[in-house]
């Protein structure tokens, strides 16, 4: 138990942990002090300087963010020093920063612009444009990540995003003075070096430096193309936190109200890739148990243990780039995004007899690496792109508002058929341990014919925020069939963020661990602390959209991906079985190495 | 207030001194007796900011047990300051021996000299000295020093941004506290002290507190080692007494001419004529890490405050808003009021602009700007506007 340290902030007295930063104390009495470089998610850096305070008996001003609380200390938060100050600090970064903020896509929803309104009186810049004197550029080579240097004030949050998070560090400082700017290796495009396009980095810039590519524009004149069908699908994550763009609290499952809007905004089906997040479960499961097969039984080589997942794109790159030797250890299995793609403009078309030729094929992703995963060469095996845009949840809030709907006032609707339907196994893929929970609820059936032997399905060991969560699962009472897996012990490991997918590779490679499954997402909590999910961030609410994943899942009158009826439909109609000849050609796909410099 | 005439002193170069022996004797007495007759000495840093070394040692000693490291601050940038060169240059095993005798007290087995990454010349007979060095004090006491180039960046000398460029990162001041003396290189208790402060507390073990301390002023004490530049017949090292007026030095270097002296480089203070009386060397006047530039009439204040803003735009390691912008505004507006393009009033601006960045800038580099930057322009407004 940490001690507690007694201070006056403003004149009011507060009490917090020894450890805590003046800040912490600051919030716990309400007390607002504006901060830029500072997040939640990220160690300290005390760089942007906004949020100095005054100490009595410091010499100079100290960071808030950054001054940890001593006993007995008198702050001051709101003196003619600190407002001097303060305001000199937000001037300085905005004589610095290419403000044209009605062109810019975070226009009203910047962190700079809001220091700027609160704290700018005269109407006037106090200091000289420096932004004509600065080469700033531009970076959108990537599908996913747009990287514009005249609006970054080089908070570093991106940087430590990059390399806390991540262990990627695509993004680095470089140069120094007033030259120093945030950059990538060799200053390469972020298309041409290691960035995994997770967009962990533009959910925490504090304005429009790091953006996603949006495709509004392009989706809308699909829409008004008389000629074109417009399919859309909604991946799991999304239903928990579009309400939060849209004027609601974290938490709240939107699941109706959404599909209501797609359908308002003038989608002509609105489907679900949950429903291919049942069908991932029925490939990735019978790639597994065949392994495990070739595996401990033919003791065929080829069969590579650990099977990795391979939903989350920003995983595949990172494996790709800084992993290349375990490319087979991967699923060949494609992410449900692009299966959903592959049988939009095939089964789907076929059956309802539109030339997929006409269809444009849409998802909603809490994700901006779907977007570069949607480009890459592999998905096309309909034959045309098999995803043709996609859109982040936040980019589906802003249509929603530019079609001037009201979205909590509207009604509650379902899913389009085909390939609407889908089990609670599939919902929870939005939250880390969800692929690996619906995986086990699967595959246990198929080995054992019973239900796997959790309380009401919910395998809680493979949930919540731990970085890293190693399970095992002892098989007993095998069917004939599988009777080799008797007694067997599957381990499993499930980690979200890509330190944390780091750290399981290290010891899956250093011989140390030897697990059988490895579900890895890339963005912590998984996907529904994606990228493309609404900003802010933090623990605080990413806890609340997983809570509002499980409850989802809870909820569902089917639990199981494999009792999902159109699933069942789609393998007896179209696909044959699992890991068949069919599904092959469209739901799998493979890997490249790629250099990590 | 009373003011020394100026008084050379001998201490650092010219006497003769068998390191290993005063080792030898200083190791006999007590950790704490060499503590205590370093504080008693009144010995400051310095490197500039003159922080008592005997408390530096002090708190770091009284860290927990673990790994501790004792560091040279070779790294010297200080525009106008060449003195750490000359002592490493002459008498490299007095400096070496100051980190023995301060990593015996602080219980480190390692040290380095963080060497100006101008000052590679130094490096070979750096090394070989080094080497003689290490077999005398081998069976003293378990301690190596091991050399560290630096790259060439000033804000490597701020003592965060030496660890951070020594752990291999970039070289960018970090949040304070924790200290050094908390947690320095790789996060282990550390003493980094100037090349100047080592040698003089090796000094001090040799010939006891008393003599240092019998020099200087009471909050300045003992002698320093200066590097006098600019517009003097006389340039060089020299070693004085701290406390002298600026006067006395003016009368014994300046050229007959002086207008003006920057008292401790680019960061430090610009003294005009009208103050030379009154203006003190030492931690209660005008504090230096060692350089005095001298300008006599035929120099522009403004091209010399010009000159020290260039080089703080380029060496601000930008990270902190106050620095890395502040220095670009501060010379993006003296151009702009000397080309008329901006009002004589826009230097009020300019100065508020410069005590945000006093009070608000992350380390010592941006919170020194002010200093030349408000005492050129106060005492020389006339040369910035026209």
């Amino acid at each position: 138990m940490a001690n507690n340290i007694n201070l006056k902030i403003d004149g009011v007295d507060v009490q917090v942990e020894e450890g805590r930063t003046i800040l912490d104390a600051a919030r716990a009495i309400n007390v607002h002090i504006p901060t830029l470089c500072y997040h939640e998610d990220l160690c300290v850096a005390g760089n942007c300087r906004v949020c100095v305070v005054e100490v009595t008996g410091a010499r100079a001003l100290v960071a808030s963010c950054a001054m940890p609380v001593s006993e007995g200390m008198e702050v001051e938060t709101n003196t003619l020093k600190v407002r001097s100050a303060r305001k000199n600090i937000i001037e300085l970064l905005l004589s610095e920063h290419n403000a044209d903020c009605t062109n810019c896509y975070k226009n009203k929803q910047c962190e700079l612009q809001d220091l700027a309104s609160e704290y700018k009186t005269s109407g006037e810049q106090l200091y000289m444009d420096l932004v004509p004197l600065k080469n700033y550029t531009i970076d959108d080579f990537s599908p996913s990540i747009i990287k514009d240097d005249s609006k970054c004030i080089r908070c570093q949050r991106c940087v430590r995003t990059c390399e806390e998070l991540q262990h990627v560090s695509a993004l680095g400082v470089a140069y120094k003075g007033d030259k120093m700017k945030i950059s990538t290796f060799f200053e390469n495009s972020m298309f041409d070096v290691v960035c995994t396009n997770c967009g962990q980095c533009i959910n925490r810039c504090p304005t429009g430096s790091l953006i996603e590519r949006n495709y509004v524009d392009e989706v809308w004149d699909a829409i008004y193309d008389e000629k074109k069908h417009v399919v859309v699908q909604t991946a799991p994550a999304t239903r928990v936190a579009l309400g939060e763009d849209l004027g609601l609290e974290p938490g709240q499952v939107v699941t109706g109200k959404m599909v209501s809007a797609l359908k308002r905004v003038g989608f002509d089906s609105v489907l679900d890739t949950d429903f291919t997040a049942d069908l991932t479960i029925m490939e990735e499961g019978t790639e597994l148990l065949t392994r495990l097969k070739k595996a401990l039984v033919d003791k065929d080589p080829t069969a590579k243990l650990p099977m990795a997942t391979s939903c989350s794109p920003g995983w595949i790159k990172f494996i790709e780039h800084t992993f290349p030797e375990y490319l087979d250890n991967l699923s060949t299995c494609k992410s449900p995004q692009q299966m959903f793609g592959a049988l939009a403009k095939t089964y789907y078309a076929q059956k309802r007899g539109i030339d997929p030729e006409n269809i444009v094929s849409v998802s909603i992703m809490p994700c901006v690496a779907k977007k570069f995963e949607a480009d890459r060469p592999e998905m096309r095996s309909s034959g045309y792109k098999d995803v043709d845009y996609v859109l982040t949840t936040r980019e589906m809030a802003r249509m929603i508002r530019q079609a001037g709907l009201d979205f909590n006032a509207l009604p509650e609707d379902s899913y389009d058929s085909i390939m609407g339907e889908s089990s609670g196994a599939a919902v929870i893929f939005g939250a880390t341990g969800g692929v690996m929970e619906a995986a086990l609820r699967t595959a246990y059936e198929i080995v054992t014919g019973r239900e796997v032997p959790f309380e009401n399905l919910n395998i809680t060991p493979v949930r919540g925020m731990d970085g890293v969560k190693e399970v095992t699962v002892k098989i007993e009472g095998t069917l004939p069939d599988w009777s080799f897996l008797e007694g067997a012990e599957l381990k499993t490991v499930t980690a979200h963020g890509l330190t944390n997918a780091k750290l399981v590779m290290e010891k899956v490679k250093s011989g140390e661990a030897d697990y059988h499954f490895i579900e890895i997402m890339a963005c912590p909590g998984g996907c529904i602390g994606g990228g493309g999910q609404p900003i802010p961030t933090n623990m605080e609410i990413r806890k609340k959209r997983t809570e509002a994943i499980y409850m989802e899942d809870a909820g569902k009158p089917i639990r199981k991906s494999h009792e999902n009826p159109e699933v069942v439909a789609i393998y007896k109609e179209f696909l044959g079985e699992p890991c068949g000849h069919k599904s092959h050609e469209l739901l799998h796909t493979h890997y490249k190495a790629r250099h990590r410099y | 207030m009373t003011y020394k005439k100026l008084k050379r002193i001998d201490l650092i170069f010219h006497e003769d001194c068998d390191c290993s022996q005063v080792l030898e004797k200083t190791f006999r007495k007590s950790n704490d007796e060499i503590i205590n007759d370093i504080l008693e000495s009144g010995l400051k840093g310095r490197g500039g900011a003159g922080f008592p070394t005997g408390l530096k040692w002090k708190f770091t000693a009284e860290q927990p047990s673990g790994d501790r490291f004792v560091i040279c601050n070779a790294d010297e940038g200080e525009p106008g300051t060449f003195k750490d060169r000359e002592i490493l240059f002459k008498v490299p095993s007095k400096v070496f021996s100051g980190m023995a005798v301060c990593a015996k007290v602080i219980g480190a087995k390692k040290g380095y000299i963080y060497l100006r990454g101008e000052y590679r010349f130094l490096l070979p007979q750096l090394t070989k000295a080094l080497d003689v060095f290490h077999k005398e004090i081998k069976d003293l006491l378990d301690f190596e020093i091991i050399i560290q180039m630096g790259s060439g960046a000033y804000i490597c000398g701020e003592e965060s941004a030496l660890f951070e460029s020594m752990e291999g990162k970039r070289g960018e001041p970090r949040n304070k506290p924790p200290y050094p003396t908390v947690a320095g290189f790789m996060n282990k208790p550390t003493v980094i002290n100037n090349v100047e402060t080592l040698v003089y507390a090796f000094m001090i073990c040799k010939h006891g507190p008393t003599r240092f301390k019998e020099l200087g002023t009471s909050d300045s004490r003992g002698s320093k080692v200066f590097s006098v530049s600019g517009d003097t017949p006389i340039a060089g090292i020299y070693e004085l007494e701290l406390g002298m007026s600026l006067d006395h030095f003016v009368e014994e270097f300046g050229d007959g001419d002086t207008k003006a002296v920057q008292v401790g480089g680019a960061a430090g203070f610009c003294v005009p004529r009208k103050k030379f009386k009154d203006t003190i060397i030492g931690f209660e006047g005008v504090p230096t890490g060692g350089s005095m530039k001298v300008f006599n009439s035929s120099r522009s204040m403004y091209n010399v405050l010009h000159n020290y803003l260039e080089f703080f735009e380029e060496e601000s390691c930008g990270q902190c808003t106050p620095c890395r912008v502040g220095c670009q505004q501060l010379i993006k507006g003296i151009e702009a009021v000397k080309k008329g393009e901006q009002k004589a009033a826009y230097l009020d601006q300019l100065m508020k602009l410069s005590e945000t960045m006093k009070l608000a800038s992350k380390c010592g580099l941006g919170q020194s700007v002010a200093n030349s930057f408000s005492s050129i322009v106060d005492n020389f407004r006339e040369e910035m506007i026209y």
